[in-house]
């Protein structure tokens, strides 16, 4: 019935975890950085979907976990976007790199 | 290749597709808008295993909130931001990282060697879903809805303006 092998997703999902990783470490814009981190949410999400329906024992948890993980995740991104204001309003930036008042 | 293949393989391309084009355009917005592309297939591959209703509360949520909470931030940050790239050494050192750690979930990917068994999956799963959360997961449930509370009373005081000081001009520079 099914024709797409778990293999598949897995993979994918580790593609978009990666390009997620990979933009968290190297963007200079923090909006970009905490857009990153929800793609690497997201691909864990998969995981979890995949393995609900393909895993060893699969059953709705890994959905239920998945609405979790979502909820929590838009109360991150919604708490780092109002520090990110907060911090453009004092110091100017929106770059990571000069947000480094603890090193001084 | 049948249909559900071929499915697979156009969300496959189009949300990693998403995902590159985010990491190489260079306007701030346009990465928004690559990575909203990506939430949304995001959302098919949902649909493709059968979670109907995950697949929704992530168009609504992720191609819908999210990103235009994100759009909020760059238009009351920097409006046409241009990100140029950091540290040239940084960056390798961050590709390298990011390729081993692919290269290791690859490996374990690969050891996978259970054959999953075809379930007669329940066709209401919205109401599963459901009775899990009035159930057994009850307690985590209602411990959600208060860090949503939390959230939003918090990201309004962060990002409110404090008047008051500001106009007395000794406490905000």
């Amino acid at each position: 019935m099914t024709s797409v092998p778990l293999n598949a997703y897995l993979i994918v999902a580790a593609i978009l975890f990666c390009i997620g990783l990979y933009g968290a470490l190297t963007k200079r814009n923090a909006v970009i950085v905490l857009l990153s981190i929800e793609l690497m949410l997201n691909a864990v999400n998969i995981n979890f979907i995949a393995f609900a329906r393909f895993g060893l024992y699969p059953g709705m948890i890994g959905q239920v976990f998945t609405v979790f993980t979502i909820s929590i995740a838009a109360v991150g991104a919604a708490v780092g976007i109002a520090i990110l204001i907060a911090l453009y309003r004092n110091r100017g930036t929106v770059n990571i790199d000069e947000m480094d008042l603890l090193k001084r | 290749m049948n249909g559900e293949l071929l499915i697979f393989l156009i969300l496959a391309v189009t949300s990693i597709g998403g995902g590159i084009l985010m990491l190489n355009l260079t306007k701030v917005v346009h990465m928004v808008m690559a990575l909203a592309f990506t939430f949304l297939s995001i959302a098919g591959f949902f649909f493709m295993l059968e979670a109907e209703f995950i697949a929704v509360a992530q168009i609504l949520i992720y191609g819908g909130a999210v990103t235009i909470m994100m759009l909020f931030g760059i238009m009351l940050t920097r409006h046409n931001d241009q990100d140029e790239s950091r540290k040239r050494g940084l960056k390798w050192i961050a590709a390298i990282g990011v390729v081993a750690f692919f290269v290791l979930i690859v490996l374990a990917i690969d050891g996978i060697n259970w054959m999953p068994e075809e379930t007669a999956f329940v066709e209401n799963n919205t109401a599963q879903i459901g009775l899990y959360l009035f159930g057994h997961y009850v307690i985590p449930f209602e411990l959600t809805s208060i860090v949503l509370l939390v959230g939003l009373v918090g990201a309004i005081i962060l990002a409110r303006r404090d008047r008051k000081l500001n106009k007395e001009g000794e406490a905000h520079d």
